[in-house]
């Protein structure tokens, strides 16, 4: 159902995290859909509260509290006696109430095939699509024996379970393998022991009967289209509904508060509102971007306990998104120093530090996550530890989203073999036009020109990438806003949520330090000028604003290359914003940081003080 | 605002508590309600399922799965033992000559046979598994078939992070002062089933030292990173711990590194010195928020067992709190003003902040997010 902004006058929008609750007031003002109170509360899905509407209520009351001074009117109100006041009388109550939810660990899947690179590649493809986050993916090949198999699957204790495997009229004999290993392990559902686990059958159809004969007196079996029908085709659609029915139905039944929650997202007309899961939503609003704007984008939002990457390439918008389950800023903060190790980390700290002790702050951040540093020594180091958190998702991210990907994609069976073993990456850094960054670190950040470091440093983009941050972190909202009014998503999404940065001039390649690498003329809007050639292993920040492009000519010296097309020569419009256009002449391909310590500490407080990363005091 | 919600710890010498003490799968409750029972009581036990062992029998048989069933001597439900013979076929001409014959690698049950994969599973037996108390406490609820519910009162403390499972023992004060680190030469054959009270740090080789002398868990307000690496023998990498075998359960107050026990934590431990504690090093951060807990448990009355509605702890003026994140990580303070607007920090973060005094009058401003509030 979709309303008009007659309709829609104003909406409160929440996101129900795993520690945060965070809510957003949409108001329709002066013709136009604008974003305006923001307010936040922790999440109390869990002990002692075990009810999820009470965060929800103590943020909205945080959105009442800062109505009321912004417009100074004591008699704004949108709740009462625990409810939400629908439709909107005056100034009381609200025209819809929208939310997301990734709260209690978020939807956790375990998905089947029967070559894990095919059939199980696409399941896996399927339920992270849908905003899953797949705990484990089971196939016939994947090397385990069948006993380990079973005993996996019965630890495991999903929400819910998507099988696939075999093509339309191929053979049904692994396919029902596998489904005899679920009955074996008779798996329970993650949350409450008084329902049967829903398991979603998306194989081959000629295995409907048998998968039907040895699953469905032990689970709640559901059975849709197979989501490879043939080798070189996917689709993934009616899997993906039928994961988002059952996490509606089934998931969020179970988990304490969502019935009452689940009663309230509603519109003017009191129509229900389903509640969409985080990532979902995330990547809705990814992929209307891309639609619109006919380009290519990389989304990153790095939360506490996970980074999911969201990425749409090609002539035919395929999307993908991981999520890396263990790499986060504060739950998961211990694991991105165990995963990319403290060398790596440290590469980017301008200053010594004792080992043990940023060690123990890294620990201490994961058993007190909410807390901000206040220190700028432990800004940095943070910064430091998101950089490789980042780096680490974004190569998990390029792995997975190889050829086949996305619904309906004809190939050629040639291509089809080679997939996984030419692992041919869609993501192509020298293509891309837009890397958005989101969650704590990237948009909450004292400055946005780190914001513009952290993502420059960890996705290294090439050739001219724009650059931007989702402002307070409203793409959740967004993605399950555009449900019931793309306009209103749309519009708050381009003047509220996004902040361009500005863009990055990368070009690809080796040179030697202090060699001419790029020369550079810009025209700048205000009539400036900026002319230079700058040596390699430099960056350079052009301040150049928001909405205003500057005239670029470009021309590389030795071997470097400035696109696809491998141009070294471009005349081109580049792109301005909060923090301006950066011209990275670091190399790519490879990148590389001075190996001799003192050398890289002097680089690093180069760069950061070019680009005014940090208050000059740490960079002396 | 004049008040928000923040995050924190209990730390209190007197609570009503409510634990529930629920299996793993269905099975029998062995207490009524009203019972009294002691930590180390079993209060319900069940058999979990056995492994399942898959079993290709129509190839061991030198069959197609769908000529199996013509061969095959069981049906699921069947109880079998490694001398069950699973399916036998007829021998050269039908006549028994040469037959063969395929018999059950383990003892168990025939869960499943399929026509399609040719495949049996089998089910090795059932697995006793038994939940104790924990805690002295009454049976306050039975849930039939799953567990009971078991209240009493105590003084109670929710320690940061842990390792280690459940554990019962007595309190045994070596720290003098909660600034203390944990003294080697301190730890003797009178400490065997303790449970130890360090001050602020103890060092993974006074660690090795009570393990080497039964001592069940240590109490500390600090401990290294590096040092649980060693007592692990891998790093954590996600916060869900207490499932370790290490022979000893260890439970953190404060954080990592070397960090004074705070004093209210402190003086409640050395007031209940030589008294029975339960305690474990349960910890788990993400969804669904477990923290150690140190339970010491008190004479009650049962009209006593009112446990208090829950609600998320406020920081207002007057509220005591306790610094967790640096600059003055650990010390305590008193909330002197809560103002509403955005301040910047010297990490030129925006954040809501709190102005506090210590105990010596100094005062300070610093983020809402970086302190604990101390509950009483």
């Amino acid at each position: 159902m979709q309303y008009d902004e007659k309709r829609l006058t104003r909406i409160v929008a929440t996101d129900c995290g795993s520690t945060t609750t965070k809510a957003i007031l949409i108001e329709y003002v002066d013709g136009e859909y604008r974003q305006t109170i923001r307010g936040e509360a922790p999440t109390t899905v869990e002990a002692p509260l075990n009810d999820v509407t009470k965060g929800v209520i103590n943020a909205t009351q945080e959105l009442e509290e800062l109505a009321r001074l912004k417009y100074n009117n004591p008699n704004i109100k949108f709740m009462e006696d625990g409810n939400f006041i629908i439709p909107r009388k005056g100034d009381v109550g609200v025209d819809a109430y929208v939310s997301t939810s990734s709260a209690g660990g978020g939807l956790q899947m375990m998905v089947t095939g029967v070559v894990a690179s095919m059939t199980g590649e696409s399941a896996e493809r399927a339920a992270l699509g849908a905003g899953a986050i797949v705990m484990d993916l089971i196939a016939s090949n994947d090397k385990r024996m069948n006993h380990e198999k079973i005993e996996r699957i019965r630890h495991l204790r999903p929400d819910m379970i998507l099988m696939a495997g075999g093509e339309d009229g191929g053979t049904i004999k692994h396919v029902v393998e596998m489904a005899e290993l679920v009955s074996g392990a008779d798996p329970k559902p993650r949350l409450g022991s008084s329902y049967k686990l829903p398991v979603i059958y998306a194989g081959n159809v000629e295995a409907q009967e048998e998968i039907k004969n040895t699953l469905a007196k032990k689970v709640d079996l559901i059975i849709t289209d197979n989501l490879r029908p043939k080798l070189e085709t996917e689709n993934l659609g009616p899997a993906r509904d039928k994961i988002h029915d059952i996490f509606m139905e089934h998931v969020m039944q179970q988990a304490p508060g969502y019935n009452k929650l689940m009663e309230w997202t509603k519109g003017p007309d009191l129509q229900q509102v389903p509640i969409m899961p985080t990532p979902a939503a995330v990547g809705n609003i990814m992929q209307t971007i891309a639609k619109d704007e006919q380009i290519e984008v990389v989304g990153v939002d790095i939360g506490g306990a996970t980074t999911d990457v969201f990425s749409v390439f090609t002539e035919e918008y395929i999307f993908n998104r991981t999520v890396s389950a263990n790499l986060g800023m504060s739950y998961s903060i211990s694991n991105v120093l165990a995963s990319s190790g403290l060398k790596n980390i440290m590469r980017w700290v301008p200053f010594d530090l004792d080992e043990s002790e940023l060690r123990n702050m890294i620990k201490n951040k994961m058993i007190r996550p909410t807390t901000i540093p206040s220190l700028l020594q432990e800004l940095v180091l943070e910064q430091a530890i998101a950089k490789e958190a980042l780096r680490l998702a974004f190569e998990q991210h390029k792995e997975f989203a190889s050829s086949l990907k996305g619904m309906q994609k004809q190939r050629d069976i040639s291509e089809a073999f080679s997939q996984s073993t030419s692992g041919a990456t869609i993501v192509n850094l020298m293509t891309l036009n837009l890397l958005v960054g989101s969650g704590g670190v990237l948009s909450h950040a004292p400055r946005r020109n780190q914001t513009v470091m952290m993502l420059i440093d960890a996705f290294l983009p090439e050739g001219i990438t724009r650059l931007a941050v989702d402002s307070i972190f409203m793409m959740p909202h967004l993605g399950v806003l555009s449900e019931i009014s793309p306009k209103a998503a749309t519009e708050v999404f381009r003047k509220d949520c996004m902040v361009y940065l500005g863009s990055c001039v990368a070009p690809v390649g080796k040179g030697k330090y202090g060699k001419p690498a790029l020369y550079v003329k810009l025209d700048l809007p205000d009539g400036k000028k900026f002319e230079e050639d700058i040596p390699f292993g430099e960056l350079r920040l052009i301040p150049c604003p928001v909405d205003q492009v500057a005239k670029a000519t470009l021309k590389t010296r030795g071997g470097l290359t400035l696109n696809s097309e491998k141009a070294k020569e471009l005349e081109i419009e580049l792109h301005g914003g909060t923090v301006g256009i950066v011209i990275d002449t670091r190399g790519r391909q490879p990148f590389a940081l001075p190996e001799e310590k003192t050398e890289r500490i002097q680089s690093l407080k180069k760069w950061m003080r070019e680009l005014d990363a940090y208050p000059e005091d740490i960079l002396v | 605002m004049g008040q928000a919600y923040s995050a924190g710890l209990t730390v209190t010498d007197s609570i009503i508590l409510r634990k529930e003490r629920i299996l793993p799968l269905k099975g029998e409750v062995l207490v009524k309600k009203g019972a009294k029972v002691k930590g180390d009581d079993v209060v319900a036990q069940t058999l979990l399922p056995g492994k399942v062992v898959p079993f290709n029998l129509a190839n061991k048989l030198g069959v197609t799965p769908a000529q199996l069933l013509q061969y095959i001597k069981i049906k699921p439900g069947d109880q079998i033992t490694k001398k069950t013979v699973l399916a036998e076929n007829k021998g050269l001409f039908g006549l028994g000559l040469f037959k063969s014959e395929v018999r059950s690698p383990v003892d168990g049950e025939v869960e499943n046979i399929s026509a399609v994969t040719g495949q049996v599973l089998l089910r090795e037996p059932r697995i006793p598994v038994q939940v104790k108390a924990f805690l002295d406490g009454m049976v306050t609820e039975v849930i039939e078939g799953e567990g009971v519910v078991i209240e009493n009162k105590s003084a109670y403390i929710q320690g940061i992070f842990g390792i280690g499972d459940e554990t019962l023992g007595e309190l045994k004060m070596l720290a003098d002062t909660p600034d203390d680190e944990l003294d080697a030469g301190k730890i003797d054959d009178s400490c065997r089933d303790k449970i130890l009270v360090a001050g602020s740090f103890v060092p993974f080789f006074v660690i090795d030292i009570a393990r080497k002398h039964g001592v069940k868990a240590i109490i500390t307000g600090g401990i290294d990173d590096q040092d649980i690496k060693k007592l692990l023998g891998y790093d954590i990498g996600v916060a869900i711990t207490g499932h370790e075998n290490v022979g000893i359960t260890i439970i953190c107050t404060e954080g990592f590194g070397k960090i004074k026990m705070a004093d209210k934590t402190f003086n409640l431990l050395k007031q209940f010195d030589g008294k029975k504690a339960s305690v474990h090093g349960h910890t788990q951060i993400r969804a669904g928020v477990i923290r150690p807990e140190i339970i010491i448990p008190l004479d009650f009355d049962e009209n006593e067992l009112v446990s208090k509605e829950a609600s998320l702890p406020v920081l207002e003026i007057g509220t005591l709190v306790r610094i967790i994140r640096q600059p003055h990580f650990g010390r305590i303070a008193k909330v002197t003003a809560l103002p509403e607007e955005l301040t910047m920090v010297e990490s030129e973060t925006l954040v809501r902040i709190m102005e506090a005094e210590f105990d010596d009058g100094t005062k300070i401003s610093l983020p809402r997010a970086n302190v604990e509030v101390i509950e009483s």
